[in-house]
């Protein structure tokens, strides 16, 4: 009997320590043999904590929202008496989550325990490491990676054989391999669920890299907000060092390679590349124009490759599958599949991988479920703040590279966030405004200033200050610092606008000329009100309310006195019956 | 990115000079010492050991591994991880990542403004509390979420939040360290 539990940094959130805690403890009460196992996340967040029991004949039993009370039913009945409690089993509807992908970069997430070597190598694991150093030369490497099609997965979406080519030819030396793990998307979790679930998958990625190209040593700048991965991670190549997977003279040849973990400080900037590398070596992240391109000039001034988690756990797949198994999936120019962290308004928020090319509806419908409360689907967001909204007509629109691009938004590195008809486009442009304006490195001018001046904008439209010309004013600066920015930044930083003024103009035109906000966000342009035929004169919301701006007595309908009211919300999420109303 | 040059008031004004162990940061200096391209990690350690950024500290790094004084405040103001003020006993970081604007994190935010009467990037002062928003905590399906010490908190609502607030300031006062 084996018992499996979920955790990751999502299952931690949702109770899984708790939940291994009972389990542990009913495996010891009992006095009974159960194995107990930790995995990563299963990319099903919105059903955490998972637990997944395992029998000796090997069926499997998915249970989902598990507690400490339920492990205890399910050591009584279905541990000791062989009775699945099916209460609490994952159900045929949530199962299609997981059938409606394809599994690559998240081969193992979920399923192996990641501080556990043996369970990686079990799963066929390093041996793609193995046949690369010792079957094929650095140049066959890169011929297979271009033969499957692979393009980064960090966002540009750039063909990684190029880059590990442009590396190898490069003149200096040494040469080194750089793992990009900052994921600054600000809603975005795939890297660290790879990261949490996998290990070694990434490591074995990097390993490969350095031998096409010829590296000794490699770097993973993780968020160090991501503290867990940080420790897998260090977990992971301490146990590759001792098997001899990461070191000098790997598997007796002449290959030597090994890696160091740095610790990013929290700067979105950071995962550019050339701001990256700055801050590997100490200083301030600011990037510099390209080229030189860090495959010629990169950290500490040698030919450096950097890619994406996501890109390097996809490649020893590539290498012991081969490349055209891996074009095999996809379309025509993106091949393989793609990960996205599915999340927003959605009823099944998590993480799911599916092959490139499936519409957009697909993924939000077919795999997340569709929306929240059964409210209609307004738009999807892709790419975070250097993406853009993709309203609900252009849902079929599938998802690869250059389609993607052509509605104004970008593949990104797999922020999916779903928005239905309560998200206010034009508060979510200056909420990505905020959030560029304040990351922008102040380095180049355009991307400072001109970020400032458009967020002013924004907030002014929210407050219902709003003039007629400020559309015009806002596309004016948005093109300007788009050509005029120095990276990727302030390049791509206009994009939330520029998308929701295209698809969603009417919604700007309603805070300006209307002083409405149709989605009743903006709070300066709503006011909350009590409907007095619904209101039951329970004086709850009167009670709750944190201003005491709620006045009444039993028998009659309450009375929000607006002076007062914050518009904190508290009335709307605690009445009963419905009866406070937005306007 | 911070800034810290606002009008009149350079750093030493801004922030304080408290009297600090140096000895402390020993054990790190003497794997890094002469190592400029160290700097980012010696600070985050620094920061593990005194909880902030002090400024004594700062001077002394900037001896010690060989880089000037402006180059350590240029790093330790322009990286958000790095705090140049102390912080409360209980850390509250809500998110303000997109999934959770999306589910309403700016009304968590005000409601635990007004539950604690401070401002966003504050200290309560008694010193138990400090509020900070922060970008995505990587739990964007239980949006909205925050994290106290460590533990984060899913699918909240303003009053879940509040609620959660004043659960922790009852055990304190029960410990009678209030
Ligand atoms: C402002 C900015 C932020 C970026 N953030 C990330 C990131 O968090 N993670 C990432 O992998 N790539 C990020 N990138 C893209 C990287 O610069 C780079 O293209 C990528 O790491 C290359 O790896 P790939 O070819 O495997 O995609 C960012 C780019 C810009 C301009
Ligand atoms: S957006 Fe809040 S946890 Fe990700």
């Amino acid at each position: 009997m084996k018992v499996v539990v979920g955790l990751g940094s999502c299952g931690i959130a949702a109770g899984g320590n708790k939940v291994l805690e009972a389990i542990k403890s009913e495996v010891e009460n009992r006095g009974i043999h159960v194995d107990v196992k930790k995995a990563g996340c299963i990319g099903m967040c919105y059903l955490e904590p998972i637990v997944e029991v395992i029998d000796d004949g090997g069926n499997k039993t998915t249970y989902v929202k598990v507690t400490p009370e339920i492990v205890k039913e399910i050591f009584e009945n279905h541990i000791e008496k062989g009775n699945v409690v099916s209460e609490y089993v994952l159900s045929e509807e949530d199962r299609s989550y997981i059938e409606g992908q394809k599994r690559i970069a998240l081969r193992n997430c979920g399923i192996i325990d990641p501080e556990s070597i043996d369970e990686y190598i079990e799963s066929g694991g390093y041996k793609a490491l193995e046949k690369a150093i010792k079957e094929m030369t650095p140049e066959r490497v890169i011929e297979e990676i271009k033969i499957s099609g692979l393009r980064g997965r960090g966002g540009a979406g750039f063909p990684t054989w190029f880059k590990w080519n442009a590396t190898r030819i490069a003149p200096g030396a040494p040469k080194y391999v750089v793992c990009n793990a900052d994921e600054g998307d600000p809603g975005a979790f795939m890297d660290r669920s790879v990261l949490e679930g996998d290990p070694h998958s990434v490591l074995e990625g990097m390993a490969i890299a350095a031998y096409a190209i010829g590296a000794e040593r490699g770097y993973i700048y993780v968020r160090a907000e991501y503290p867990l991965a940080i420790k897998r991670l260090e977990i992971a190549i301490e146990q590759a060092r001792q098997r001899g997977f990461l070191g000098k003279n790997i598997m007796g040849t002449d290959f030597s390679f090994d890696i160091t973990i740095k610790a990013g400080a929290g700067a979105f900037v950071c995962g550019e590349e050339t701001a990256l590398i700055a801050s590997l070596e100490g200083e301030r992240g600011m990037p510099r124009l390209k080229p030189p391109f860090p495959a010629q000039r990169g950290f500490m001034g040698k030919p450096t490759n950097i890619n994406n988690v996501e890109t390097f756990a996809n490649v020893p797949w590539i290498i012991k599958n081969g490349g055209k198994a891996f074009a095999a999936i996809g379309t025509e120019k993106s091949k393989g599949t793609k990960v996205f962290a599915l999340a927003g308004k959605v009823q099944r928020g998590g993480l799911v991988e599916v092959p490139m090319g499936i519409p957009l509806r697909e993924v939000i419908f077919n795999i997340g479920g569709g929306i929240k409360g059964n409210r209609k689907v307004k738009a999807v967001q892709l790419g975070g703040p250097s993406g853009g909204c993709i309203p609900e007509s252009l849902l079929d629109t599938p998802v690869d590279y250059e389609s993607i691009v052509k509605t104004g938004a970008i593949m990104g590195s797999g922020g999916m966030i779903v928005m239905d008809e309560t998200t206010c486009m034009v508060d979510m442009a200056r909420f990505f405004l905020d959030f560029t304006q304040k990351e922008s490195c102040g380095k180049c001018t355009h991307c400072r200033i001109g970020t400032k001046r458009m967020l002013e904008i924004l907030e002014r439209i929210c407050q219902g200050q709003g003039e007629e010309s400020d559309i015009e004013l806002l596309e004016e600066i948005a093109m300007n610092v788009k050509e005029g920015s120095l990276c990727g930044l302030g390049q791509t930083a206009p994009n939330p606008v520029l998308t929701t003024l295209k698809y969603f103009r009417h919604e700007y035109e309603a805070h300006i000329k209307d002083k409405k906000c149709p989605a009743k966000q903006c709070k300066a342009l709503i006011s909350y009100r009590i409907d007095p035929e619904k209101c039951k004169s329970c004086g709850l919301c009167a009670r709750k309310c944190p201003v005491g701006t709620i006045k009444g007595s039993k028998g009659q309908p309450y009375e929000i006195i607006s002076e007062n009211c914050t518009k904190c919300g508290t009335c709307l999420e605690v009445c009963r019956f419905g009866a406070v109303v937005v306007e | 990115m911070s800034c810290c040059t606002s009008k009149g008031h350079g750093l030493e004004q801004k922030f304080p000079d408290e009297e600090v162990d140096l000895e402390a940061l020993e054990q790190v200096l003497k794997e890094y010492r002469g190592n400029p391209s160290s700097l980012i990690t010696v600070l985050q350690k620094a920061q593990d050991i005194y909880g902030y950024l002090p400024r004594k500290a700062l001077y002394h790094i900037a001896r010690e591994i060989g880089v000037k004084p402006a180059k350590v405040f240029g790093v330790a103001t322009f990286y958000a991880q790095f705090r140049l003020k102390p912080i409360g006993k209980h850390l509250i970081m809500v998110c303000h990542g997109t999934a959770c604007h999306v589910n309403g994190a700016e009304l968590i935010t005000s409601a635990l403004c007004d539950e604690l009467k401070i401002s966003e990037g504050e200290t309560t002062p008694d010193g138990l509390f400090t509020l900070q928003n922060v970008a995505c905590l990587g739990c964007c399906s239980l949006a909205p979420v925050m994290m106290i010490d460590g533990e984060a908190y899913g699918k909240l609502t303003p009053d879940k939040a509040r609620n959660v607030i004043r659960e922790i300031l009852r055990k304190e006062t029960a410990k009678g360290e209030v």
